[in-house]
């Protein structure tokens, strides 16, 4: 099963996103403007549909693809994603055994006064 | 799967071999030693990350050129259980300065053993962050608004 974030992963999906986002279009729209093949326009809409990104709607003969406007899902799976990570760098840095290695890129500021 | 409704959380949880108090420590001091490096909101790279440990302080980004983005405000520092800051970030990835559309990052330290610790991060009330989903557009044809990572995160899933 693909998410939202593997799905956009691949640059040709990420621009045909980016079109649907701007306009819904049909395939054959979509592949007229793409330097990929009808089908392969097809196959990617497929994905992207399966990762919840786009939906469809049937008008007449033709099928109109659309961006899903559920972004809260998108973000849940790109903060999903960051926060997985996140922790798994930091796993490694809070068990390395020099904990002061990292100094010159990080600083703590404590407030003037502060005493805890 | 049908859902109706998405839930407004996220959660991640790891354990690491490491007392409490340094989890927590490395954990709010080095935060930007191990945040993903792609994740940044700025025209430049980053050279620092400033975590300011008080309530009302901030997690400040400073690029090499001196520019700053202050991407979260401290809600809690409690040494060494719980650390509690805003995610001033758009779902397009650029700062939001409407508090009522940012969502809460609550990361909590538990005492496993001596030298043992799990770490929890709840990322809450994501339904906050609104929509303007229309937005979408500018970030993923410019292929800019969206994080580095996500392409990283990718190659791993398929790698």
């Amino acid at each position: 099963m693909i998410d939202g974030w593997a799905a956009l992963g691949d640059p040709t999906r990420r621009t045909i996103f980016g079109q649907l986002a701007a306009a819904p279009s049909a395939v054959g729209e979509l592949a007229n403007t793409l330097p990929v093949s009808r089908p392969a326009v097809s196959q990617h809409l497929k994905i992207l549909k399966t990762a919840g990104l786009v939906i469809d709607d049937r008008a007449g003969a033709r099928r109109i693809y659309r961006v899903n406007q559920s972004g809260l899902r998108q973000m849940r799976a790109e903060l999903d994603a960051f926060w997985n990570d996140t922790l798994t760098a930091y796993k490694r840095a809070v068990e390395q055994p020099d904990p002061t290695s990292n100094e010159h890129t990080n600083h703590v500021h404590h407030p003037p006064g502060e005493n805890r | 799967m049908t859902q109706t409704t998405e839930p407004t959380t996220v959660n991640a949880t790891i354990e690491v071999n490491a007392p409490r108090e340094r989890a927590f420590e490395v954990f709010t001091r080095d935060f930007g030693a191990f945040k993903p490096p792609d994740h940044n909101l700025l025209a430049v790279p980053i050279a620092e990350t400033v975590v300011e440990t008080y309530v009302g302080g901030h997690i400040i980004d400073r690029g090499t050129d001196g520019s700053e983005c202050r991407w979260a405000r401290v809600l809690a520092y409690e040494p060494h259980a719980r650390f509690v800051f805003s995610w001033d970030i758009s779902p397009y990835w650029q700062v939001e300065t409407n508090e009522d559309k940012t969502s809460e990052v609550e990361v909590t330290f538990t005492a496993l053993a001596e030298d043992r610790t799990r770490v929890d991060i709840e990322h809450r009330h994501l339904d906050r962050h609104g929509d303007g989903w229309a937005g979408v557009r500018d970030g993923v044809s410019t292929g800019e608004g969206w994080p580095h990572y996500l392409n990283r995160y990718a190659d791993l899933l398929t790698s």
